[in-house]
């Protein structure tokens, strides 16, 4: 004890922050953690389930994933508890979110924190002003979400039916052209649909800088004009002829594993290494981003805050950012998703851990994922749903 | 009598308190909302600008339009093509039979259904496997919007193999009461042909006893969830799933238009039995002028045959919609134009600890509880009837029947509220109670019948001979339902396996079932554990259906005056 | 035991009487005879009787089994048997279970069983105790129906048409057998039937209505 005291005081952090964790750890013990997570995912399923068995082991506090088909149902759930004035004891413990979700939360004051900095494991994490683990969507995270999972925008193929895929969101126009009804995207409702509009619009930008800042009527007018213009001539050689759109990602790649469409959406560089190795895609499945690179940001986990199991909850949020669970995480066999820890605050033991990791000919390498391209600030999304809505749901 | 009195006040007080109010006071914090206040998200001043957002809202026409083909369109054809189906197969297949046929369907969930008939239907889906190359020359799937159109045929087609089923059976039971051959025979000396007198004398009669199921049927339709989000369009789609949508979409302000939506959903229902109703004296008009006119048209045959082929294909579908679910839930690779799956696999099967055994153990408890509950329920308020010796006033039938004809998503988000700020949200206890809402009307229409048409004689033969009022009821009357009991038991069970509003509102999506889990899996990627899911979900009232049937047979099994029908 | 009826009718609530009111005194072992059309409420009489109004009836007058008033009881204690049409044997028992259902519950332990079977040895019914009621012919029924009335000791029997369902030979041998359970436990009957001869067979007072 003594010793890792004085460790703490080495890495500046004040001793009643440990003092404190050791008080929160003692409260977690024999909580369970109700976590509000899409559900969609057999395999980030999985990995939940097996969280839950290790922080129950190692600190006595069990996870139930509550599986959801859209986080805004936790959101949803939230709000009711506040509207019949239930301000302890609410059912939502956790909540696996980002950007819009994040901000309506935040914004009401729906949210328990700031907590994230004080967990001891943060201190692995780059939180310098702006670093991706500091914003959410340009948000600022202010310590009320912690950080989880790396996700950069991919497509996926399968490269035994497409010999080239396109380099640029303007090159899917060519593509869809030459192979009418075999590109699609999902409903803009679900976020992966409008992230997929947001690569475009980043894409298509006049002034990338606008997109950083809140939305106004002009600045949209100016940004979005390319995209539609791009869009218009694309909808008619859309699968569908741009009428119905898949459910959600996860539909999507059904429909790439149909052979039905040509291209699926992942926000997980991993996704074609695991969807393979799960019999979801054939062996020839591959990821590609386009030439200028992709959005990407790190999956959060918030706690509301009249969460009934707050400690319990802080205890995952720090197991989660534990080398040995990102390191756990990282592997394409478990999940595959990048670790969002910076690799320099990490020591030689917790680097080899990465380090020792399987690989995949599906699973593609760090460098050829290209630059990632920063969030537009999360009023853009809300904006850009609203005015595709208009334009196109009749 | 007093103890009647007493007892049917003991059951109506509890349904009061615990339908009728709840249903008003869900209605009421919905309505709240629909008109500007949720304090929650800072709304406190009453207005109608939610009206204004909602028909502003993109698709806001469509989804009404679409909401209203879906919903009377189905019913509507329902209804012909069972009456159709009946008239020619009455009397040539045995009532029991006819149930055997029917069971699988109305045991299977809706979403179960909707998940196998996509598959099937779609242009990379089975029957396209099947034809696919030789037939079709297709070695990529064609782009044809054959489920999920913007019609909405697809989820027509699926209502139907729901509701063809139910009005198939509710009609069954219905012809019982009437002296069907001997009508036919009148009709016949007459020189009307089979199809003709069937149209014009014994439907006319059927009608008014299944009048309520098909009100029950349209209220459903006009409001499904579970079956337009996996069949129906998406851009936009039902105005009940554009509800959800709005309801759970980032953007909190929304939630007053989906509050308003809401109510408007409850007032098309309204709307739609209303139409219907007042739709009826004009066809009884119609139908006394073609009557009158005394034609003995002996071509009702074909429109007959088409009708009943049109049945028939429909319930091949649903059962291959059932097969398909079966192969998924143990294939491991199988992708197109493969007719059968490339590679074979029980992953899904192997691992009930982390995935479908806790979903299986929680319905299977909802389920019991609920139905327990609401067979004592409908026991005691049928008891309560006889023992007063008075006929269901009309209130009360409309008390029991309320929570089927009014839309769900009209009070429950409204009642979870209620709920949550009494402390009682999220728990079993809570999903059971809301399940109990839906299972009990159904448990009530299928043993109100058989209870009333079980022979007085006998209960005055026990009385005569000197047994009390509950020696009566547990002597004679229930051993003797004994069947129509455990079939009713079967029917609440299947409802309520396959509740998918209730249990999700009711539980703070914390109650897992195996419909909850298999709609949350239907938008995930994995066909095989969708199918592992669906197969259980439609497997577990089918035994119940199983058991209903074997019981009464076993104990039964010496006794001739009760082997046959209920 | 006897039964009077003393000014008795019976009529819709708050609706014309169907019969003018009727009195009527039965003689223990006495079977009296309601004869009349169709229609003209001799069945919703008996009924009345019994205690098994429906509603939307009401009755009339006094009913007293040995100066005992009837009309405010329940039907289950007025101790007034009934045989119908058919004979109503539960389908869900077997015969002997159908008469164990109507004996006395003073009668306790072995004497039960041994009170059954000699009850079916009187109606011709020996070793039938197991047997299932729907496999017995319709005078073996009828027998059964009448034992198993018998063993609840009712103080007076009500027959409504009990033997318009059984051909001519059978009718007699299952009318003289019935009657002459009554004669000898001295049960006052009333029997409505649409057959004279049942009349004549019973041997008591008939009323036309």
């Amino acid at each position: 004890m003594r010793s890792l005291m004085i460790a703490a005081l080495g890495l500046g952090l004040a001793t009643p922050a440990l003092a404190d964790w050791q008080q929160t750890l003692e409260a977690a013990r024999g909580q369970t953690v109700y976590w509000n997570a899409w559900g969609g995912d057999a395999r980030t399923n999985a990995f939940i389930a097996w969280v839950g068995e290790q922080t129950e082991a190692k600190y006595g506090v069990k996870v139930e994933q509550v599986k959801l088909t859209d986080t805004a149902t936790a959101v949803t759930q939230v709000i009711s508890e506040k509207a019949a004035g239930k301000d302890s004891g609410g059912s939502v413990d956790m909540i696996w979110i980002n950007g819009p979700n994040f901000l309506s939360m935040k914004e009401q004051g729906l949210l328990h924190g700031p907590f994230a900095n004080d967990l001891p494991n943060a201190k692995y994490l780059d939180l310098s002003p702006n670093s991706a683990a500091s914003v959410d969507f340009t948000v600022p995270v202010e310590g009320y979400e912690s950080a989880w999972r790396l996700a950069r925008f991919v497509f996926t193929y399968d490269s035994a039916v497409v010999a080239e895929p396109p380099r640029s969101m303007a090159g899917f126009l060519d593509y869809a052209k030459a192979n009418p009804g075999r590109v699609t995207h999902p409903d803009v409702s679900n976020f992966m649909g409008a992230t997929f509009l947001k690569q475009a619009l980043i894409e298509f930008a006049p002034d990338q800088a606008a997109l950083q800042l809140p939305v106004t009527d002009a600045a949209f007018e100016a940004a979005a004009s390319p995209l539609w213009g791009w869009y218009d001539a694309l909808r008619p050689f859309m699968w569908r002829e741009g009428a119905t759109f898949p459910e959600n990602e996860s539909v999507q790649q059904q429909l790439l594993n149909d052979g039905e469409v040509d291209f699926g959406v992942s926000f997980d560089p991993a996704s074609a290494a695991g969807a393979i190795a799960e019999g979801l895609l054939p062996d020839t499945a591959r990821v590609f981003v386009p030439e200028g690179g992709s959005i990407g940001n790190i999956s959060f986990v918030a706690i509301p805050y009249n969460a009934a199991n707050r400690e319990g909850a802080e205890v995952v949020a720090n197991f989660l950012l534990d080398p040995a669970t990102q390191a756990h995480q990282q592997n394409i066999e478990v999940l595959g998703s990048f670790s969002v820890l910076d690799p320099s605050k990490l020591n030689v033991e917790a680097a080899a851990l990465f380090a020792a990791l399987p690989s995949s000919p599906a699973l593609p390498k760090l460098e050829e994922l290209g630059p990632t391209l920063l969030e537009p600030h999360a009023s853009w999304m809300t904006k850009l749903v609203a005015a595709w809505g208009e334009r196109y749901t009749k | 009598m007093n103890d009647g009195r007493a007892l049917r006040a003991v059951v109506a007080f509890a349904l009061m308190g615990g339908i009728v109010l709840p249903i008003l006071a869900g209605f009421g914090q919905t309505a709240r909302a629909a008109f500007g206040v949720l304090p929650a998200i800072g709304a406190v001043e009453w207005s109608l600008t939610p009206w204004a957002q909602l028909f502003a809202l993109p698709g806001f026409g469509t989804s009404l339009r679409l909401t209203l083909v879906t919903g009377l369109g189905s019913t509507l054809l329902a209804l012909a093509l069972a009456a159709g189906f009946c008239a020619l197969m009455h009397g040539r297949m045995a009532q029991s039979a006819m149930g055997r046929l029917l069971m699988p369907f109305l045991a299977a969930p809706h979403a179960a259904l909707a998940i196998g008939l996509a598959f099937l239907l779609t242009p990379s889906g089975w029957i396209a496997r099947l034809l696919s190359p030789w037939a079709t020359g297709w070695d990529r799937p064609p782009d044809l919007a054959t489920v999920n159109d913007g019609w909405g045929v697809a989820l027509i087609v699926g209502l139907l193999i729901k509701e063809i089923p139910f009005l198939l059976l509710v009609m069954g039971s219905a012809l019982g009461q009437l002296p069907v051959r001997q009508q036919m025979a009148a009709g016949r000396a007459l020189g009307y042909g089979r199809g003709v007198v069937w149209v014009k004398l014994i439907m006319p009669q059927v009608y008014p006893l299944i009048r309520l199921p098909i009100f029950i049927v349209l209220a459903f339709a006009l409001s499904v969830v579970d079956m337009a989000i996996i069949l129906g369009p998406s851009n936009p789609p039902t105005l009940a799933v554009a509800i959800m949508r709005w309801f759970s979409a980032p953007d909190t302000a929304l939630l007053l238009p989906a509050s308003a939506a809401a109510l408007l959903q409850a007032v098309i229902v309204a709307a739609a039995i209303g139409a219907w109703i007042g739709a009826e004296p004009l066809a009884k008009r119609l139908g006394l002028w073609w009557l009158r006119r005394g034609g003995r048209g002996h071509r009702a045959e074909p429109g007959l045959l088409a009708a009943s082929s049109v049945v028939l294909t429909l319930l091949v579908l649903g059962a291959l919609a059932l097969v398909s679910l079966l192969v998924w839930s143990i294939a491991w690779r199988w992708s197109f134009p493969q007719g059968l799956p490339q590679s074979w696999s029980l992953k899904g099967w192997m691992t009930p600890g982390s995935g479908w055994g806790r979903a299986f153990q929680a319905t299977l408890v909802i389920g019991v509880c609920a139905t327990a509950a609401s067979l004592a329920l409908a026991i005691a308020w049928l008891e309560g009837e006889d023992r007063a010796r008075r006929a269901r006033a009309t209130w009360a039938q409309a008390l029991i029947y309320l929570p089927l004809l009014v839309p769900q998503i009209g009070f429950l988000y409204g009642l979870n509220v209620l709920f949550l700020r009494l402390g009682i949200s999220g728990g079993m206890l809570a999903v059971i109670w809301a399940q109990i809402l839906f299972v009990f009307p159904y448990v009530m229409i299928a043993l109100s019948d058989p209870w009333r048409a079980l022979d007085c004689q006998h209960v005055r033969a026990a009385a005569a001979l000197g047994a009390g009022p509950w020696r009566r009821l547990w002597a004679v009357k229930l051993p003797m339902l004994i069947r129509p009991l455990m079939v009713a038991a079967a029917i609440g069970f299947a409802v309520s396996v396959a509740q998918y509003l209730p249990t999700l509102f009711m539980g703070a999506g914390r109650v897992a079932t195996l419909t909850t889990e298999a709609v949350t899996l239907a938008s995930g990627s994995d066909r095989r554990i969708v199918g592992v899911y669906a197969v259980l979900q439609a497997g577990l009232p089918f035994i119940a259906y199983g058991i209903a049937l074997m019981v009464p047979a076993f104990v039964y099994r010496n006794r001739r005056g009760l082997s046959g029908g209920a | 035991m006897s039964l009077d009826l003393n000014a008795v009718t019976v009529g819709p609530k708050g609706g014309t009487p169907l019969f003018d009111p009727i009195t009527l005194h039965i003689e223990p072992g006495e079977v009296a005879t309601l004869m009349g059309p169709s229609g003209i409420g001799k069945s919703t009489l008996l009924d009345a009787i019994g205690g098994h109004l429906v509603h939307g009836f009401t009755v009339s007058g006094q009913v007293e089994l040995n100066g005992r008033d009837l009309l405010a009881l329940p039907a289950e204690t007025r101790r007034i048997g009934v045989l119908f049409q058919d004979a109503m044997l539960f389908p869900h028992l077997s015969v002997g279970d159908n008469l164990a259902f109507g004996l006395v519950p003073s009668v306790r332990g072995a004497a039960r069983r041994a009170a059954v079977e000699e009850a079916l040895e009187q109606a011709g019914l020996a070793g039938f105790a197991a047997r299932d009621p729907a496999t017995l012919s319709g005078g073996q029924r009828a027998r059964a129906a009448l034992m198993r009335a018998l063993l609840a000791e009712p103080q007076a029997l009500l027959l409504d048409e009990p033997f318009s369902r059984l051909d001519a030979e059978l009718r007699a041998e299952i009318r003289s057998f019935v009657f002459n359970h009554l004669r000898a436990r001295k049960i006052p009957g009333l029997m409505v039937t649409h057959d004279a001869s049942d009349a004549e067979a019973a041997g008591g007072v008939v009323v036309q209505l």
